[in-house]
């Protein structure tokens, strides 16, 4: 009965999100305000059918109702609670339902939150928001419905991937699709301008917080992901440039260029057009990894659904937005042209050149992912791109940007002395010297890009406190004085410091990850030991145990550092039930130097085991700057001005015109 | 029959991802083991998504491992093992494509890209921007300044 609730109400969300799409639209051209108001009543009340329908599925994991043919296909009863709940999410049909779920979350929030937005412009926003919503609740209802019953039910699930059973990556999908859907939103104000043929100052300080939002969500989903993948895999990677990798970062390029243009929309008034277009271009980058991942084009573990029906629906999804709304931009971008005026070397210019870079940059991406796909479909040939190829043009396009980055934010609007900026940074400068001479010191042997990485990554860190502290005017005054600035800096610009600091901080653990990474591959027998990387690892035992779900193989090693006992580690070779799939389970040391990670193979004839040792330098500051880019985003998020900005009075006359 | 047969091998090599180069693989001069590993780095195992030899554990990945030792001990260079395998498995074997007419758009198309976007901004900067006049208020937006404007007076 929950479970038919759940498809009943599903289907009245589609049919409301045909309403949302079709009414308030034409309330807008029309200029009609009841029409046009029932777009917020739409849009709340498709949340709260899509909320139903999603816990109505949910409720079936829980109890591990196996009459659903999608429980029973990717749960078991034996499952802990956490991939209960996870498991709706891990496979097709329930992580659409999510997607679904999230969009109509950001609808909701659009109506809920944005009072004083002029009612043509909701209007048509909620609109777009509910075609969206209207294409993938059809996907699911007509190819993908969660809610299909089996008979005569069995007695028992098919279980879950285990390498999905992880907490990690039990909360990477709502994330990485609350950063993919959030985007819809910047979209959906996009279209909107489109059609209304206007884009001003408050457009953008509109449009901002929900693409800040989006970025910050996308940021931290990535970084997990990239996460899981070290710990998981076990072989001590954490980016592959795996197809479904890029599905999320090229989005995550975009949106980091729409960020930083639409500052220059809403300090100047420039660079409309083609804010508009990054605007579109981060939706449909994500319309396109959400085909590429669902549609099976690309097998690999996150592709779950081989279903061509489906993928021919993706498509379809796909060319109609993306067409769609690259046909209205062409048809209408010219009415928008006019703005600010700035010499190359400006702030604007700056930042135009950041876009430049980061949309090449997302382009590369792309060429890589799909050239094999295209270069087959046209002349049945195989051929691979893979990690040395994306290395290698990102890293190139990546570079410069990076170097750019500290100067952007000395630079003033309008036209900005160069040679100024430059001097301001001297500090930085010295800093970055003095990073590449003791690192090319400490590791002669080491690869000669290394120090250069690091003097990258010191000159984000210290580029970005440079331009805090010439704020702030650091040193230069009482500290009273200083203290009071500091408290007086608007959260956006604390937000753009830590963003800019987390890149460093990210890059140093890049750099010293793929320059200085150990590794050892040898057989251990219990009681060995091993010196490796300044510590001495000895494989204690091996132990067989059971837990909810798989049994276990743990072998202990105990580490000493100097004959002092430091930690025992554990690496778990785990067989799963029902499947019999096996995985593994990594053993992770945090060193303040990096990371010591273990992991115990298979059984050697001649006795022990296989062990594969590495020292993972400064690995874990890969993540920990995503995390203070995340925070920066947050920082910047509460920034008040986004919310006492606009004038608040504008609800008014909607109200007015409604009754 | 084929799609089968390798997401067979791609559910194997990515559920028991633990070891894919094995001891007894390891060559003992270090100079070659290490040009080994890093040839290794950009071959691909064939029958997984994505995933080089030296990351695989894929049967094919470790025949393709012992191969390319092999070649190495024989004295190939490492263009000679690269070209090697490529006559064998064709181009799909290397993870970085080959720079040749059929890859320039792939290895150019971005830079090519750069730079149009480059002499497009020169270009622009060149050009004064039309200012049109377009802060027109909407037919709602001058009531409410109106409203605001009345509100102060009073």
């Amino acid at each position: 009965m929950i479970t038919e609730t759940g498809h009943f109400v599903l289907i009245l969300a589609l049919v409301l999100a045909i309403f949302q799409t079709i009414v308030p639209m034409y309330g807008a051209a029309k200029n009609d305000a009841r029409l046009m108001a029932t777009a917020q009543t739409a849009a709340i009340t498709q949340f709260l059918l899509v909320s139903i329908a999603f816990g109505a599925l949910m409720h079936g994991y829980l109890v591990s109702d196996f009459t659903i043919k999608n429980v029973y296909a990717n749960s078991h009863s034996a499952k802990p609670l956490i991939y209960k709940i996870s498991g709706v999410w891990a496979n097709h049909e329930g992580s659409l339902l999510l997607w679904v779920l999230i969009l109509t979350m950001f609808g909701a929030a659009v109506a809920v939150f944005s009072g004083n937005l002029p009612p043509t412009l909701k209007a048509r926003v909620l609109a777009v928001q509910g075609s969206v919503a209207s294409a993938f609740l059809g996907f699911i209802l007509f190819t993908s419905n969660p809610f299909e019953r089996l008979n005569p039910a069995p007695i028992e699930g098919t279980g879950m991937n285990p390498m999905l059973q992880d907490p990690a990556l039990a909360i990477h999908p709502p994330l990485l699709y609350a950063g993919y859907v959030g985007l819809s939103v910047a979209f959906s104000f996009a279209v909107a301008a489109l059609i209304e043929g206007k884009v001003d100052a408050a457009w953008a300080r509109w449009v901002r917080p929900w693409t800040l939002a989006a970025w910050m969500f996308l940021t931290v989903g990535i970084s997990l992901g990239s996460w899981w993948a070290y710990y998981e895999l076990g072989w001590g990677g954490w980016w592959f440039w795996d197809p479904v990798e890029n599905a999320s970062f090229m989005p995550w390029l975009v949106a980091t260029a729409l960020l930083h243009s639409a500052i220059v929309v809403e300090k100047r008034n420039a660079l409309k057009v083609w804010t508009i277009l990054l605007a579109i271009l981060a939706f449909s980058l994500s319309l396109l990894g959400t085909f590429l991942v669902r549609s099976g084009v690309l097998t690999s573990v996150h592709a779950f659904a081989n279903d061509p029906e489906r993928g021919v629906f993706i498509l379809a999804i796909l060319v109609f937005f993306v067409g769609g709304s690259l046909s209205l931009y062409a048809w209408r971008a010219t009415s928008l042209k006019a703005g600010g005026i700035f010499a190359p070397l400006s702030r604007e210019g700056s930042l135009v050149l950041n876009n430049l870079f980061l949309a090449v940059a997302a382009f590369a991406v792309l060429t890589g992912t799909l050239f094999p796909l295209v270069y087959e479909s046209f002349t049945g040939g195989k051929i691979s791109v893979g990690a040395p190829f994306f290395n290698m043009v990102f890293g190139i396009l990546i570079v410069p940007l990076l170097l750019l980055l500290p100067v952007g934010p000395f630079l003033s609007w309008k036209r900005a002395n160069g040679l100024a900026a430059i001097k301001r940074l001297w500090i930085a400068g010295l800093a970055v010297v003095a990073t590449i001479v003791t690192v090319f010191v400490l590791k002669a042997d080491g690869p000669w890009a290394a120090p250069i990485g690091m003097g990258i990554a010191v000159w984000l860190i210290a580029g970005s406190l440079s331009e805090m502290a010439e704020r702030t005017k650091f040193l230069r005054s009482p500290f009273m004085t200083f203290w009071a600035r500091l408290k007086g800096l608007p959260g956006a610009s604390i937000g753009m410091t830590l963003a800019h600091l987390g890149m460093g901080v990210t890059v140093i653990g890049i750099v010293a990850i793929t320059a200085w990474k150990q590794e050892r591959i040898l057989v251990m027998k219990p009681s060995e030991s091993i010196n490796f990387a300044g510590t001495q690892v000895t494989f204690v035992s091996e132990i067989a145990g059971q837990g909810p779900n798989y049994s276990a193989e743990t072998g202990r090693f105990d580490v000493t550092v100097d004959g002092k006992f430091v930690t025992s580690l554990y690496s778990e070779k785990r067989i799963f039930q029902p499947s019999g799939t096996p995985t593994t389970e990594v053993g992770i040391h945090p060193f303040w130097s990096g990371d010591l990670y273990v992991v115990m193979g298979d059984a050697v004839k001649t006795g022990g085991r296989t062990v594969r040792l590495y020292f993972n330098p400064f690995a874990p500051l890969i993540w920990f700057g995503s995390l203070i880019m995340f925070i920066g985003g947050m920082i910047s998020l509460l920034d008040r001005r986004y919310r006492v900005g606009a004038p608040k009075k504008a609800k008014k006359p909607t109200l007015q015109a409604a009754e | 029959m084929r799609f089968l047969v390798a997401v067979a091998f791609l559910v194997l090599s990515f559920t028991a991802p633990s070891l894919a180069v094995q001891p007894e693989e390891v060559l003992k001069d270090p100079v070659l083991e290490k040009r080994a590993r890093d040839l290794s780095t950009e071959l691909r195992c064939l029958v997984c998504q994505n995933q080089s030899i030296d990351d695989s554990d894929a049967p094919l990945a470790k025949d393709l491992r012992i191969l390319l030792r092999e070649r190495l001990v024989a004295g190939d260079s490492d263009e000679q093992a690269k070209s090697y395998l490529v006559n064998r498995f064709g181009e799909f074997v290397l993870l970085r494509p080959v720079f040749a007419l059929h890859t320039v758009f792939l290895w150019f198309g971005p830079f090519v890209l750069l730079g149009l976007g480059i002499i497009f901004l020169f270009r622009q900067k060149k050009r004064k921007p039309k200012t049109k006049a377009e802060n027109q208020l909407s037919e709602i937006e001058q009531s409410q300044l109106k409203e605001l404007l009345d509100g102060q007076k009073n």
